[in-house]
């Protein structure tokens, strides 16, 4: 196994790999750990990706982890108080709160109000002892950390996160808000937090993980989410990235839809050093519906790569994309949609737009659609544009009156609600209103 | 109000205006006609203030103002208005949105009060009326997905909004049938005072059966060749544009 071994940092990982076989004592008789054994010779075998990797090809997270990052112990136990989190909060969402220091679930923290019979959520941990059957069959079935070292790593060092259990036929009215804190307060952390949501046959529920750093070391998360959406369920999930400029994120979320079943994404990015998000849903039953909604409204040198999957499998089934960004100052864009049909995905409709501003000369976008179609009697389309704002338009708002300034904010405002307005839960789209207005200077 | 002197105007080094001389006075209507490619559009887009152009000599004056000097939004908010001959589609920018900013950016400038949502929302129902144009409409994008007649009226809606004191309507007639042209002429009318001025570009005689010019002037190849009365247009309609040309290319030939 040793000889695979490319280079330090790869070797930082086996280290404390070994660390958390010690630290594991008697919990490495579970099953959940033949897995980690096996994805951390997976994450050997891949190695961590550079730029020559395709996928990775403008996000060369092993050159920027290398070198901010140590990993050859573990990140320490953080410590944030409550205050802080609270002003962290989503203003008003009426929700079930889940906070995570450091990838680590506190009881403490965190507030559930959803009756009992509704939802099952606990640490991953506990889930491991406690419910093995949904542990077996469910986790590490979907992310794929034979492919991707990322997902590999997280698997291998899978410890803490959550598990969200929703039985059949239950709807599920407040939402899950998932809050991960990093605390780079005394140094930089690092860590690896692994969520399991399943939702039940019929059953509805929604999902958010927010994603803040405190204190102003670097941080860096590597989170993978498994979310199985059975059949007629609907699962509605969001990803809010408002983080620090030293905050780097890689995240994986793995969804698995049954026949019949909906499923919507929401990702909004405005702020980070560089976040790589990964979203690959399995569209795996016939009547399937999926959206896949994007924001990035990128400034600085924040570098935010998002690359989404939608595996059509059976027939009958639709999915849409729209991802739209706007790169202001030095900040760099990526987007790379890949849409498969299937043989068998006859009837398939899948469309899929990525639409982008530049607002200045330095400000880069790299934009691929990637649609790979093997049936026959599908209806599928993709665009993608990339430019600066409409000279015409802008004209058009000034000749009435309006400030040049003004105009502009206008139209990159009108821009950006394209997106946001299928946000349904209405608290956070307000408070994305907010986040966005600010960042546009819409108060004049 | 309005006076052009020599104006000389090009886009990419190409000359389009090539001398123009007019002067509009209050509660005057101007009707600049003139064959395809003769800079009828492109002396509205000076006026407005569109970038592309460069004046390379000759001075406009609007009520003593140096109107060249001015930007695009600060000619709207003295006054002048320009109803596009193609208005532009605002994904995400609603036209109620737009104007009530608009509007209130104008009033600002004339050192007014901005417009509380009620009083907005009452002008707009009563200046709506003028143009036969419908609330559900003005709630959604601008001007997307609306038909070419839709189009025109919301820019005539637009200008009864804004009350301009200098209004240009660039080929607001083209490609609209009888019934939305009526409509949209009679809104024009009914906006006509004895302080306020229009100067009305078209291709088209037809247009000012509804909208009676007061003069009439045929521009061609970058200059007014042409001024008249309403019969001028008459004569254009029953005879062509090609008596013109010849006349002119005559003369200077």
């Amino acid at each position: 196994m040793s000889e695979v071994i490319k280079d330090a940092i790869e070797q930082e990982f086996t280290t404390n790999f070994e660390a958390l076989e010690k630290r594991l004592n008697g919990a490495s008789a579970l099953p959940i750990h033949q897995v980690r054994k096996k994805a951390i010779n997976a994450f050997q075998e891949l190695g961590l990706p550079t730029a020559r990797n395709e996928e990775y090809k403008y996000t060369d997270l092993k050159k920027a982890l290398q070198k901010t990052f140590d990993f050859k112990a573990p990140s320490p136990q953080g410590k944030i108080n409550r205050e802080t989190i609270e002003e962290c909060l989503i203003p008003g969402l009426d929700a079930n709160i889940l906070i995570f220091i450091n990838g680590v679930f506190s009881n403490e923290l965190s507030t559930i109000i959803s009756p009992e019979d509704q939802l099952t959520i606990k640490d991953l941990e506990a889930a491991t002892m406690e419910d093995k059957e949904l542990i077996d069959n469910y986790f590490a079935q979907y992310a794929n950390y034979e492919h991707d070292a990322f997902i590999a790593l997280n698997t291998a060092f899978t410890e803490h996160g959550s598990f969200i259990h929703i039985p059949d036929n239950k709807l599920v009215e407040k939402p899950i808000a998932l809050y991960f804190f990093n605390d780079a307060q005394a140094g930089k952390s690092y860590n690896q937090p692994r969520n399991l949501f399943i939702v039940g046959k019929s059953s509805q529920a929604t999902f958010l993980e927010v994603f803040y750093t405190v204190g102003k070391h670097e941080s860096f998360t590597n989170i993978v989410s498994e979310i199985v959406v059975n059949e007629n369920a609907n699962a509605e999930y969001y990803k809010i990235q408002n983080n620090r400029d030293t905050a780097f994120h890689v995240g994986t979320t793995q969804v698995w839809q049954a026949r019949n079943s909906q499923f919507s994404a929401y990702t909004f990015t405005l702020n980070g050093a560089m976040i790589r998000n990964n979203l690959n849903i399995a569209s795996d039953g016939e009547g399937c519906e999926s959206h896949m909604y994007g924001l990035y409204l990128l400034h600085g040198k924040t570098h935010v790569d998002n690359h989404t999957e939608i595996d059509h499998i059976k027939p009958n089934s639709f999915s849409n994309e729209l991802y739209k960004g706007i790169m202001e100052d030095q900040s760099h864009g990526v987007f790379n949609g890949k849409v498969y049909v299937r043989q068998a995905a006859q009837k398939t409709n899948a469309f899929q737009s990525n639409k982008n501003i530049l607002l200045s000369d330095q400000a880069t976008i790299n934009s691929k659609p990637q649609l790979e179609i093997w049936a026959d009697d599908v209806k599928c389309s993709h665009g993608c544009t990339t430019g600066q704002l409409d000279e015409e338009a802008l004209f058009y708002l000034q000749s009435r009156g309006v400030s040049k300034e003004r105009a502009r904010v206008l139209l990159l405002y009108a821009f950006a609600v394209e997106v946001l307005e299928n946000v349904k839960l209405e608290p956070l789209k307000a408070y994305l209103e907010d986040l966005i207005s600010e960042r546009l200077h819409k108060d004049f | 109000m309005l006076k052009i002197t020599n104006l000389h105007a090009s886009i990419e080094g190409n000359e389009i205006l090539n001398g123009i001389n007019l002067e509009v006075k209050p509660g005057e209507v101007h009707a600049i006609m003139g064959p395809n490619g003769s800079g009828k559009s492109t002396l509205a887009s000076v006026l407005a203030g569109r970038e592309e152009y460069e004046v390379t000599d000759g001075e406009v004056t609007y009520n003593g103002k140096d109107l060249l000097e001015l930007a695009p939004e600060e000619r709207a908010r003295e006054g002048v208005f320009l109803a596009f001959q193609y208005p532009v589609e605002i994904p995400g920018v609603s036209t109620t949105n737009f104007l009530k900013t608009a509007l209130n950016q104008v009033r600002e400038h004339k050192g007014q009060e901005p417009l509380d949502a009620v009083s907005f929302l009452t002008m707009m129902k009563e200046k709506m009326k003028l143009v036969e144009i419908d609330q559900s409409l003005l709630s959604r994008s601008l001007n997307e997905g609306f038909s070419g007649g839709e189009k025109k009226r919301n820019e005539i809606f637009q200008m009864a909004m804004l009350e301009p004191t200098l209004s240009i309507l660039d080929e607001t007639d083209s490609g609209l049938d009888i019934d939305a042209l009526r409509i949209v002429a009679n809104g024009v009318n009914k906006l006509k005072t004895k302080d306020n001025a229009t100067i009305v570009v078209t291709h088209y005689q037809r247009l000012l059966d509804y909208i009676v010019p007061d003069y009439v002037h045929v521009l061609y190849k970058g200059k007014i060749v042409k001024s008249g009365t309403k019969e001028l247009a008459l004569e254009l309609e029953k005879k062509g544009y090609d008596w013109i040309k010849e006349e002119v290319d005559t003369t200077t030939a």
